[in-house]
């Protein structure tokens, strides 16, 4: 069983004790503990089951890489599956529970599948649910969906607060180990401003449970005294619990920084997405340990030797009373003695390899009065949810027992991979070091930046190095180049001289025994958490899966949450083996952010409740809400739809109001409209190019309605353009059109027409702009006071400066519904001390201000188009009966040579109508008019759509616009518009002037 | 006039790690022109009170000051209630030179961020390099807050002024008083 020990614990408080929860139950651990040393303190080592099997699986290692050992923890709304046991630092009332079982963790019914796993090789899913075609949608889908996922997701809102952080550094070392140290205390002795993360809450990394000295000190103290210096330094930013999540290209970097989860008693974010963009990356992400291959070393008590090192020397804990070593490497030495040391019972090292000469590793594992069995391995391991001992067998053979040793243990190393996947991220390559039997990073081919030159070097472990003597060389040589890098100087200094015990070399192990058979390999596993054993990698290959991008895919080998970080070079090796391949031509899978996964949370950053998205407002909006706004989102603004008031719908509403404009006076928030000052000797010029009529001739003081379409002759805005005096047009848009148009103008203005003398300025906020409508408009205004505004001082069309009311206006005599109408415009910060001033006069005269669903029927019963309803990128001013502002003198505009285009002067392209239902109903919007017959793909042809439908109050009646084809040819006839719900609407097509044809309304 | 209000009335949070507070008004003009332009600058200068600035500075002294926008562009900072006249007198001054004077002081809103943490909030928001070493009092930025475009400068040497679109001021104090929560301090400058 595993236990605490009696001493150790180098990252214990053991005086503070902490009570957790793990599946109801409460127990103990200490301060210093993560959630995997506490359980395994409390002998639990099953901690989950896994994904396909449902096997039974136990804590494999100490760090991020750990597969198995992933829990649901917290409830409500600080619930989050698929936590690393191992990364979880341990916490008051820490509430975690196992995922992937059911009933429960210890009796599970899903464990079934195990009994199956002949029957679900690789690929099962794919072979067994393909056919037949329709059960995969109504009867596979849904159960595997169910079947489907490790925890479970997260029901409640998320509790907490998450932010971005920008920074910006020199040099950026990720993994605040001992080479990441060294190689940050390099770079900054020469000035540079470096920025350290370390994904832990512990500086200096392995170094302290393996072991050295440099320049003669403990290498523990060493770390210390490095770490004490960065922080003396001014230009040096130290972050714990932050983890290099991805480099990206311009030497952009994310880093993770977990600010509560270990606290979360604590105020404040509880993840910060470090957004930082570095001069120079230096990944000093160490190494990771391999599992070996050998048949149940998936069963929980089997671990990674360095791993159970770690529980032993960081955290106090026997993984085993009697643990059985396994390796094909000297590090594996280390833990062994590591365990004899805290007087734990090592019965044997298994060593695959057989070396002439004990190395002093060996040697001292001997003299510890350890059994060293030299080119052994195991057979078999036996126990099923813990070890009970291990079947020995030669590594050379196929598995022939020689001896069972018991033991609650096991403790295996297949060497160490360097942790590449940041070097990797951006582009970095890497090259298969024979010596070791891995991946490291080809510094010749690193990641380039835009200037061509390497921007991220990697170090230590992580660049394949492994003794401290060539780690902190390394290390130093590069923190001083990516000084160097930018732009600083290194002195000639030397690298600190590390020292530690010299080990022999590896020899790589990939299937123990070498030639296990089919049942062996059967029960071999290399991915934990996707349940992938050899046997299913080298079907794959028999399969003909020979890219190991396929074979990944066909397996789901690394496909997990882990990523594969334990499995990946096993299992290509398997493959490379199956397809009598080196390893190097199978190659590696695509590296990719984030190292491990992050939350949608820090992703998300701020942008959550009231700032999930920026929301316009107009100087009015605050009053349009207190009286009853039914909000409309138009682009990033809120428009009132219509003012609700009680016991009304908002229909009711839009009717009432749509009404009282025709009937009294109507005000309506005109704010959002986009305004566009265009300035300069060549602005008459450029606004004849822009819009299709002439606007160059319009006179000061005169208003002119344009359309712009863009260089393929669509429509994209319309609008009221004033001329102010000879050189200044202030140009109208539609609402969502402001920046947009801005922007069109500003892109024609530098790239085409730079030589014209034109400024632009967007002034769409300057102003508050209420439309003041309705026969009451001119009395309301005369009750204001001030400027002249009758029909001779300001005509339909026409603009003047003045006062009303004691305020600075300019007043447009405009009209999108066909009324007597003005748009005022004043300061914006005087807009609701002006709108509140209107409501006071026309209180007499039957005032109410109304929304833009009103607005929209005003418009529409006098046949005006909207932007967006009557167009949708694919209209041009012909369809809809436009031609008059179609400029026949202009030599050219945009737009006009697409005209010419066959398609757009094709007679059948479909224009713009009228559209009245047969017993005054209102036509669905967007439905289509149904033609006789069918079009190649068997669908009914199609011979128009409406564009627009209402219920007009004002004519009692259903009124609508559509496109039809021939469709202004065609006046009085009736189509046919199946609607969504079934029945069949009958309209007549029409003139689409339904209110007032003569304009008798407006021009008063 | 009394009848004119800021976008917020005058909104302050002085509960987190930096107190954010609404600026009240303030005139602004956009004057687009060639900035070597002698009659440009000088209808500038003559508006502020201060020398043109260069690329990525802003001359600002209390409610006056030049802010170099883009390369032909300059934001004039002058007392709301002068803003009219001085836009007469430089659209007079430059005559018949190309130029664009506008008055867009009611189209922004301002706030102020201000304390020992200022840095890190604004470092929240904005992709810049808030190191007291990269920018200083005398620097200009146009860049956005989350999702929304700003310009800012240093009033001292814990105090930001960032100007904003005016409809959207409420997003950008609410933004700001997300970023300065307690509990949220970076320290890192």
């Amino acid at each position: 069983m595993s236990t605490r020990l009696a001493t150790g614990g180098r990252l214990l408080n053991r005086g503070d004790v902490i009570r957790f929860s793990f599946n109801g139950q409460t127990l103990k651990g200490v301060q210093g503990d993560t959630l995997a040393s506490a359980l395994l303190a409390n002998d639990q080592m099953l901690v989950g089951r896994s994904f396909k099997y449902h096997r039974p699986r136990g804590i494999v290692a100490a760090g991020p890489e750990e597969p198995n050992a992933l829990v649901n923890l917290g409830s409500e709304g600080a619930f989050e599956p698929n936590q690393r046991a191992t990364t979880t630092e341990l916490f008051e009332d820490l509430t975690a529970t196992s995922q992937n079982h059911w009933p429960s963790l210890e009796f599970d019914v899903g464990a079934i599948n195990a009994k199956l796993a002949r029957f679900m090789p690789a690929g099962f899913y794919y072979k067994m649910f393909i056919h037949p075609r329709p059960l995969w949608k109504h009867v596979y889908e849904p159960f595997i969906r169910q079947a489907a996922g490790l925890g479970k997701a997260p029901k409640g809102r998320d509790a907490d607060s998450y932010e971005h952080f920008y920074a910006h550094c020199d040099v950026l070392v990720v993994g605040g180990g001992i080479a990441g140290l060294t190689a940050a205390h390099a770079a900054a002795q020469t000035g540079a401003r470096v920025i350290v993360l370390e994904q832990t809450a512990h500086w200096g990394g392995r170094a302290p449970v393996d072991g050295g000295t440099v320049d003669g000190l403990p290498v523990d103290k060493v770390v210390d005294d490095l770490v004490s210096a960065l922080i003396d330094m001014p230009n040096v930013t130290l972050r714990l619990r932050t983890m290099g999540a991805g480099v990206y290209d311009h030497g952009y970097v994310l880093g993770y920084e977990r600010l509560t989860d270990h606290a979360p008693e604590r105020a404040g974010p509880r993840h910060r997405l470090w957004r930082i963009r570095a001069g120079h990356t230096i990944t000093a992400t160490g190494a990771i340990e391999r599992p070996l291959s050998f048949a149940g070393n998936d069963v929980p008590g089997v671990m990674l030797a360095a791993s159970v090192r770690d529980y032993a020397v960081n955290f106090g804990v026997s993984v085993g009373d009697r643990t059985v070593v396994v390796t094909n490497n000297d590090d594996a030495y280390r833990t062994a003695i590591a365990l004899n040391d805290a007087g734990l019972t090592v019965p044997a090292i298994l060593d695959a390899r057989v070396l002439p000469v004990d190395s002093p590793l060996m040697a001292a594992a001997k003299t510890a009065g350890i059994r060293v069995m030299m080119g052994h391995g195991i057979a078999r391991v036996m126990g099923s949810k813990r070890v009970t001992g291990v079947a020995v067998c030669a590594q050379a053979g196929e598995g022939a027992v020689l001896e069972e040793i018991a033991c609650d243990a096991v403790a295996m190393s297949g060497g160490w991979s360097p942790v590449v996947h940041l070097w990797s991220h951006c582009g970095g390559k890497l090259f298969w070091d024979t010596d070791f039997a891995m991946f490291r990073p080809d510094v010749d081919k690193a990641p380039l930046g835009a200037d061509g030159r390497a921007f991220v070097s990697p170090a230590g472990a992580a660049n394949g190095h492994f003794g401290l003597q060539e780690i902190l060389g390394d290390a130093h040589a590069m923190g001083q180049g990516a000084a160097r890098a930018t732009g600083f100087k290194p002195k000639n200094t030397a690298a600190p001289a590390g020292d530690s015990i010299e080990e022999a070399a590896m020899a790589p192990v990939w299937l123990m025994p070498q030639g296990a058979g089919k049942a062996l390999r059967g029960k071999t596993w290399l991915d934990y958490q996707n349940d992938v054993k050899v046997s299913d990698v080298q079907l794959a290959a028999q399969e003909g899966f020979e890219s190991v991008e396929h074979a990944k895919r066909y397996t789901t080998l690394g496909m997990a949450t882990d990523q594969g970080k334990l499995s990946n070079i096993n299992g290509l090796a398997i493959l490379s083996d199956a397809l009598d391949q080196p390893i190097p031509q199978t190659g590696t899978t695509t590296f990719r952010p984030p190292y491990t996964p992050i939350s949608m949370g820090a992703i998300g950053g701020e942008a959550r409740g009231d700032v999930f998205q920026p929301i316009r407002r107009t100087p009015m909006h605050d009053w349009h809400d207190e009286n009853g706004a039914d909000w409309e989102p138009v682009g990033q603004w809120r428009r009132p739809y219509a003012y609700v008031r009680s016991g009304e719908t908002v229909h009711d509403a839009v009717m009432r109001e749509t009404q009282n404009v025709r009937e009294n006076l109507g005000l309506l928030d005109a704010s959002t409209l986009g305004k566009l000052v265009v300035k300069g000797p060549d602005a008459g010029k450029f606004l004849d190019m822009l819009y299709t009529n002439m606007m160059s001739t319009l006179k000061p003081g005169k208003c002119r309605y344009g359309l712009m379409c863009d260089e393929n002759g669509f429509l994209i805005d319309d609008g009221v353009v004033a001329r102010i005096d000879d050189q200044t047009f202030l140009c109208h848009t539609t609402t969502g059109g402001a920046e947009r148009i801005h922007a069109h103008m500003e892109e024609w203005l530098q790239t085409e027409w730079w030589d014209w003398q034109v400024y632009v300025a967007n002034v769409t906020e300057q102003y508050a702009q209420v439309a003041v409508v309705g026969p009451n408009a001119r009395a309301a205004l005369e009750a204001m006071g001030g400027m002249d505004v009758s029909k001779d001082a300001l005509g339909f069309m026409e603009w003047a400066d003045g006062t009303l009311g004691g305020f600075d206006v300019r007043a447009y005599r405009i009209s999108f519904s066909g009324e007597l109408s003005y748009e005022i415009a004043v300061r914006a910060s005087e807009g609701q001390a002006f709108w509140d001033a209107l409501m006071a006069v026309g209180a007499a005269l039957g005032v109410m201000p109304y929304g833009t669903e009103a607005l929209h029927i005003l418009r529409a019963e006098k046949g005006f188009i909207m932007i967006g309803d009557e167009t949708d990128g694919t209209v041009i001013p012909q369809d809809l009966g436009l031609h008059w502002a179609l400029s026949k003198k202009k030599d050219d505009y945009l737009g006009k040579r697409a005209h010419l285009r066959s398609h757009m002067a094709d007679p059948n392209r479909w224009k713009l109508v009228g559209l009245l239902t047969e017993d005054g109903s209102v036509l669905p919007d967007g439905a289509y008019a149904v033609a006789d017959g069918t079009n190649a793909n068997g669908q009914r042809n199609m011979q128009g759509r409406v564009t627009s439908s209402y219920h007009s109050p004002n004519l009692g009646k259903g009124i609508a616009m559509g496109l039809v084809l021939h469709g202004p040819d065609r006046m009085g006839e009736v189509l046919a518009f199946p609607g969504t719900d079934g029945k069949t609407y009958k309209a007549r097509i029409v003139d689409p002037v339904f209110y007032d044809p003569d304009g008798e309304k407006q021009n008063v | 006039m009394s009848k004119a209000v800021t976008a917020l009335g005058g909104a302050v949070n002085a509960d987190g790690i930096a107190a954010i507070a609404e600026v009240p008004l303030q005139g602004m003009i956009t004057l687009r022109g060639d900035l070597a332009a002698s009659a440009v600058k000088a209808a500038a200068q003559s508006a502020a009170g201060v020398a043109v600035p260069g690329p990525g500075q802003a001359n600002c002294t209390g409610d006056s000051g030049l802010c170099w926008m883009s390369p032909d562009e300059l934001l004039v900072l002058c007392p709301y209630g002068d803003v009219s006249d001085h836009v007469q007198r430089m659209q007079d001054s430059l005559g018949d030179v190309h130029a664009l004077a506008v008055d867009v002081s009611d189209a922004r809103a301002s706030f102020t961020v201000t304390g020992p943490h200022a840095r890190d909030v604004m470092a929240k928001l904005a992709p810049v390099d808030f190191h007291p070493d990269a920018f200083q009092s005398g620097m200009f930025r146009r860049t956005r807050m989350a999702q929304v475009p700003v310009a800012f400068w240093m009033r001292d040497s814990d105090s930001f002024q960032i100007i904003c679109f005016r409809s959207q001021a409420r997003y950008v104090f609410d933004l700001l008083s997300v970023a300065a929560q307690n509990g949220s301090a970076v320290s890192i400058f």
